[in-house]
Formats: C-alpha cells, structure tokens, sequence
C-alpha cells in the first residue's frame, strides 16, 4: 500500500473526528431549552399538517438515472485518456464512437421529451 | 502485525457488519445507508489492494450514483420509515441448516485450494502511472478489449432506454 | 544554523519542518514507519486548521465585496476594517441552542453536517501548493475529486430526510437532482486536461502545463467554472438555499452550529473550487522560478485561486437566481452535449496535431509545437464556441407555442338573448 493512499486514510481519519469536535464542543455549551413548541417542525409558520411524507415526481428517479450512466461512461472514459498519447488513430476512433453512442442518445431522449423538468 | 494488516482486518470487519445490518435493519432506508457502509468498505480494500483506480472508481459510481439511486427509489415508497414487520419468516428451522451447509461447503472449497498467497501477484509494469496507460491501451486496442468496449456503450444505452420506458411518466 | 540551512528553510519551509521532525523523532526512537505516520497525520490536521482559518478569511472577503458593489459598507466595526467580524459570528453560532425536531432520526442528523464538510475538506489531501507542497500526489487525483463530491451529495439527502420535514426533503431532493445532474458536465470538462496531458494525478496535471491549460482548452475551464458553481450552491444556482424560496431546504431544521457546519462547508467548497480551477487551467503553482524557490510556487498559487475566488464572488453578487427547470434545461441540453462534443473533438484534434506536426518536422515537445499545438486548440474551441452559440440562438428563435385563438375562456352573451337574464 503506497504512502500517497495512507496519506488519504490518515486525511479520512482526522476529517471525520474535525467537525464533530465542534459540533460536541457547542452542544456542551450552549443552552438546552427543549419545549415541544420548538420540536415542532417548521411549517412555514403554522402547525404541522398531516405527515412529513411526499410522493415526488419521477422526475428526479429519471435524472439519477440519466446521470448513472453518464458517470459510468465517464469512468470508462478515463483510462482511455490517460493512454491517449501512446493511441493508434483506431483507438481515438473508437473512444470517440463511444462517446458518440452516448451523445447520440442523449440527442433522441431530447427529442422524446424525457428530460423536461416539468 | 503490520498496520496494513491491522487496516485490512478494521475494514473487513466494518464491511461485514455493515452488510449484516443491511439484512437485518427494521426500516428500509437504514438498510440503504448501511449499504453505503458496505460499499465504502470495499473500496478501501481496492486502496489496500493498490488498485487506486478501482477504489475511486467504486466511490464514484456505486457510492455517488448507484446508492443515491437505490435511496430515491427507496423514497418513492411509501414505506421507507415503516418497519417491515418481522425479521424472521417461518420456515428458519428449513433455512437455516441449508444455509449452514452451504457455508461449509463453501469454506472446506475455499480452504482446500492451494492459490492463496500473501503476496500481490507481480504485474509486468513498472510506475503506478503505467497500470492505468496499460488499461486504457487494452480498452481500445483491436486484440484487447475494444469490442467489450463498444458494446458497454451500448450496453449503457439499452440501460437507459429501458429504465426511462419503466419509469417516465409519459403523457 | 548555517546561512545555506536558512536560505533552504526560507526556499521550502515545510520540507524542511517536516525533515526536522523526522529527524527528531528517529532520536526518539519510534520506528520509521511510525514516524512517517505521525509526520503525516501532522500534516493532514495543519491542513484541516488551516483551511478552517481561510474559511474566516473568505467570509469577510465575500461580504465586503458584496456590501461595496451594493453602494455599502459592510463589516468594519470589529477590527480594521471589519476583518474579525466573522469572530463574533463563529462564537454567536456556538451558543446557539441544538433544536432538534420531533421524530428525526438523531444519528444521521447528526452525521449529515460532518458528512458534507469531510467532502470539502477531503479536497485539499490532492491541492498541490507547490512543487514540493502537496498533500499526497496519488495517481487518479481528478476522479478522486469526484468522488469526494459525491459523499456530499450523500450528506445533503440524509440533512432532508433525516429531518422530518416535508419542505427539507423537497428541497434536498431538488438539491440532489441539481448537484447530481451538473457533475457530468464538471467531470467531462475534467476530461479535457487529462486527455491533453495524459494523466490524473493533480500535481502531475500542474507540472504538464507548460502552456496553460485555459488556453488550450478555454471552453473547458468555462464549462468547468460553470458547473463546480453549480455543484457548490453557489448563485446564480442557489435555489437550494434561497431564503426566499424554500427556507433554506434542507437546512432549515439545523440551528446551532450544525448549521454553521454547512455554511462553513459551502464556503469552503467555493473557495476549493477555486483552487481546483487554478490548479486545473491556471497552471496551478507554475510560474518563473517556482521549481527552484518552491514558496514562489506557493505564492503564484495563492494569487492564482484568489483571482479566480474574486470573480466567483463576483458571479454570485451580479448574476439572478435561476429557476430549478432553468438549470436542468441548461445543463441537460447545452453543457452535457457541449462537454460531450468538447471531448470527441480535443480528442480527433490532439491526435491530428500530433501525427501531422511531427510529420511536418515540428519536433514533439519543441516550442514551436506547442505553440503551434495551443493555436490549433484555441481556434477549434473557438469554432465549436460559436456553433453552439449559433445552434442555441436559432433554437431560441423557434416561436413559442402560442395560445390556440379558438380556445376562448370567457364568451360575453350575445345582446339577442337578453331577453333569458329577465
């Protein structure tokens, strides 16, 4: 295991016990007032109404998605960068026509309507 | 003991008790972020194993996609913050020693195999830097990878398609 | 002390700490392995304070610029010019009262904040200062990026749900689909520079910038800028904590210092952000002499990121608040085909520049060739500049659906039949 990644593990460690320093230095010492009034949840002023559960739309499942497959062809696509300067003319090509497979996609599922917001 | 081991054996640990608690948590959405648990554990041992690219590359996709996914799908029930009811079915006393033989036989399989080292296995590169290069020449190249390559792209595209078509509320 | 260990100290002051810390504890005789820890952890806990400390500097920065564009003052009570102001703030957030809401799951509410300022301070293990002045140099540094990115994500949505509240969870929702969606052009346009010097690692991205990268590939570093604004929450995307809007989403049942936490961490992130863009385009620690003195790299650094912090700010104050569609039509249907586009075309160009300059007899690595090679980029970036600005125009110019004339809502009675409202 190379020094340059327990470095990373040693970063980790101390970047997860740095903010919780603070945050339990604070709960010491401020106040601790707690009246259920100020539990309530915050409602735009006025009383909570029914319960803390939405239906959201499918929207936001189809962007998730859309960025999955994107992220996944990103990855794929840096290997291919790095090497890029000992490529043939051939592999240029072909990492071109996989990201062309991509962006030609993404091209019809904006013809289809699929990325409106709405 | 060196700290590589003792790494090792931290993580491991982590990782298997954070995926006994994905199976066994009472609401759903603990299970999904135990998962993230799980998940990073096995990226760490991508780290330790000296395979940075894989490690990120589990982070980024699993982590930073596919989990956030898994918990956006969970959320579109209703019954992420529902209990499921109870942990045990009642056919255990059937499953149970099924399940403990196929354990056995998996570890007495495992064990009487004469592969295991506790060296990495040497690659033919020299500079960390060279690992990466030679994947991505492998990925593109005509006696490599390249048709694997072509088809994952399409392989994505069928992906989404599908997953739209399931999904997309079409009017 | 010798005057050539001075003029060492002077030149590199942290390699020489660090060797004399080294050295300090083989005479107490810890093993070297342990002592490479220790020296290590050493350095990552001054990395943390330190960038805790920047976080004061770039809080008053911000609200200065901010008050004096607005025809204000701003903060100059506490301190000249008002440079402690944020002191007072940071000891008022202390002692706020924790107020946690009824029915919220208290360990990931709790984790939330800490989860979304790991993200940001997992950054600077990469940042190269200077030449000799990193963090760690490791071989996959730009994905690396992106993946610290991602555990934020993750902190915003366990702050929506974790909290109980219908509008928290509406807002981290929108939130995620925001900053999910903008890290695909962000990761393309980091592409670009690891395709035109073949690797990841970020200090190696620096020392292979002999031309900077903002000129080999400016539309890039714009798509870049563009979309790390938006993965931060920054204006002119900030619907995610808009006062006005959604009560700050996602944070508005953290008070105290949790809040504090994520508004630390939403600064900080600019500010990395900033440092990230001059390291990635500006050419980082580059500049005359900075091999040799490696404080001077540090120094061009610091200049480089506050330049870019500057315009940041300037961004946020002069630009308007962008609507959830906006954003996503924005970043759906301009950027990622344009980071798209941007990557196939550097990436056909590259290879012609290299076959045929060589060919030519330009010798690879020469002068001339990069020159030459910074042309040839800059002029294609700037063709495919102006096709899609062309391609949007011509789009923008297609009538909007117009209302069917027949469609009317309200028919006034005809006078004939003025006899049926006796």
């Amino acid at each position: 295991m190379s020094s340059d990644w327990l470095y990373i593990g040693l970063f980790l460690l101390i970047v997860a016990i740095f903010p919780g320093a603070p945050i339990l230095i604070a709960g010491w010492l401020a106040p601790r007032k707690p009246n259920p009034l100020k539990s309530q949840t915050y409602e735009c002023g006025i009383e909570t109404v029914g319960d803390s559960w939405v239906q959201f739309k499918a929207q936001y499942y189809i962007f998730a998605l859309t960025f999955l497959i994107f992220d996944v062809e990103i990855v794929f696509l840096f290997p291919w960068a790095i090497a890029f300067n000992q490529l043939t003319l051939f592999g240029v090509l072909s990492g071109v026509l996989f990201i062309f497979v991509l962006f030609a996609e993404l091209l019809a599922a904006w013809r289809k309507g699929v990325l409106e917001w709405i | 003991m060196t700290i590589e081991k003792i790494i090792f054996l931290v993580i491991a640990a982590i990782s298997l008790g954070a995926a006994l608690m994905v199976v066994t948590s009472r609401k759903l959405i603990h299970s999904a972020l135990w998962l993230i648990l799980t998940l990073f554990g096995v990226a760490v041992v991508y780290g330790i194993l000296d395979a940075g690219f894989l490690a990120v590359a589990q982070v980024v996709i699993y982590i930073g996609a596919i989990a956030i996914l898994f918990i956006f799908a969970v959320m579109l029930t209703r019954r992420a913050n529902q209990d499921t009811g109870s942990q045990n079915n009642q056919y255990w006393w059937v499953a149970a020693p099924l399940s403990a033989l196929l354990f056995g036989g998996l570890v007495w399989m495992m064990g009487s195999w004469q592969g295991y080292s506790t060296e990495l296995p040497k690659l033919a590169l020299e500079a960390k830097s060279g690992m990466l290069k030679q994947l991505g020449q492998l990925l593109v190249s005509p006696d490599g990878y390249v048709l694997p390559f072509e088809l994952a792209s399409v392989l994505l595209v069928a992906a989404l398609i599908g997953a739209i078509w399931v999904a997309w509320d079409r009017k | 002390m010798s005057w050539n260990g001075f003029l060492a100290f002077v030149k590199d002051p942290l390699t020489e700490f660090a060797k004399g810390i080294t050295y300090r504890l083989d005479v107490w005789g810890l093993s070297p392995e342990l002592v490479n820890v220790i020296v290590k952890l050493l350095g990552a806990f001054v990395a943390c304070m330190l960038s805790f400390a920047l976080v004061i500097l770039t809080i008053w920065v911000e609200r200065k610029l901010y008050a004096r564009v607005q025809d204000r003052l701003g903060p100059n009570r506490v301190g000249p010019w008002g440079i402690f102001q944020t002191v007072p703030d940071m000891i008022k957030i202390f002692t706020k009262e924790y107020i946690t809401p009824d029915g919220a799951d208290k360990v990931t509410y709790n984790l939330a904040p800490i989860l979304a300022v790991s993200a940001v301070m997992l950054i600077w293990a990469v940042v190269p200062f200077a030449p000799t002045f990193f963090g760690s140099d490791i071989n996959v540094g730009a994905l690396y990026i992106v993946a610290v990115g991602a555990i934020g994500t993750l902190g915003i949505i366990l702050a929506g749900w974790s909290s109980n509240n219908k509008y928290a969870l509406l807002g981290a929702f929108r939130a995620v689909a925001q900053m999910v969606s903008y890290e695909v052009p962000m990761v393309l346009a980091l592409l670009v520079p690891v395709l035109l010097s073949g690797t990841m690692g970020i200090n190696s991205l620096v020392k292979a910038q002999s031309v900077w990268f903002i000129l080999l590939a400016p539309l890039a570093a714009f798509i870049f800028f563009i979309s790390s604004q938006a993965e931060v929450g920054r204006a002119p995307f900030d619907l995610l904590e808009a006062e006005s809007e959604i009560v700050t989403g996602f944070q508005v049942e953290y008070s105290g210092l949790k809040f504090g936490m994520f508004f630390v961490g939403e600064f900080l992130h600019a500010f990395t952000i900033s440092a990230l863009f001059s390291a990635l385009f500006l050419g980082g620690w580059r500049g005359p002499w900075a091999e040799q003195v490696p404080i001077l790299g540090l120094a061009y650094f610091v200049i480089k990121t506050s330049i870019v912090y500057f315009f940041v700010i300037l961004l946020r104050i002069a630009a308007p608040r962008m609507r959830i569609d906006q954003m996503l039509n924005f970043n759906w249907k301009f950027l990622v085909p344009l980071g798209l586009l941007l990557v196939m075309v550097t990436a056909v160009v590259e290879k012609l520049v290299i076959h045929y300059y060589t060919l030519w007899g330009l010798e690879f690595g020469s002068t001339n060739y990069l020159i030459l090679r910074a042309v040839t980029h800059l002029v294609v970036n700037g063709l495919i500049c102006v096709g899609a600005l062309w391609l949007s125009q011509s789009f923008g110019k297609r009538e909007p659906p117009r209302f069917d004339a027949s469609r009317a809502v309200a028919v006034p009675p005809q006078s004939s039949e003025s006899t049926a409202t006796d």
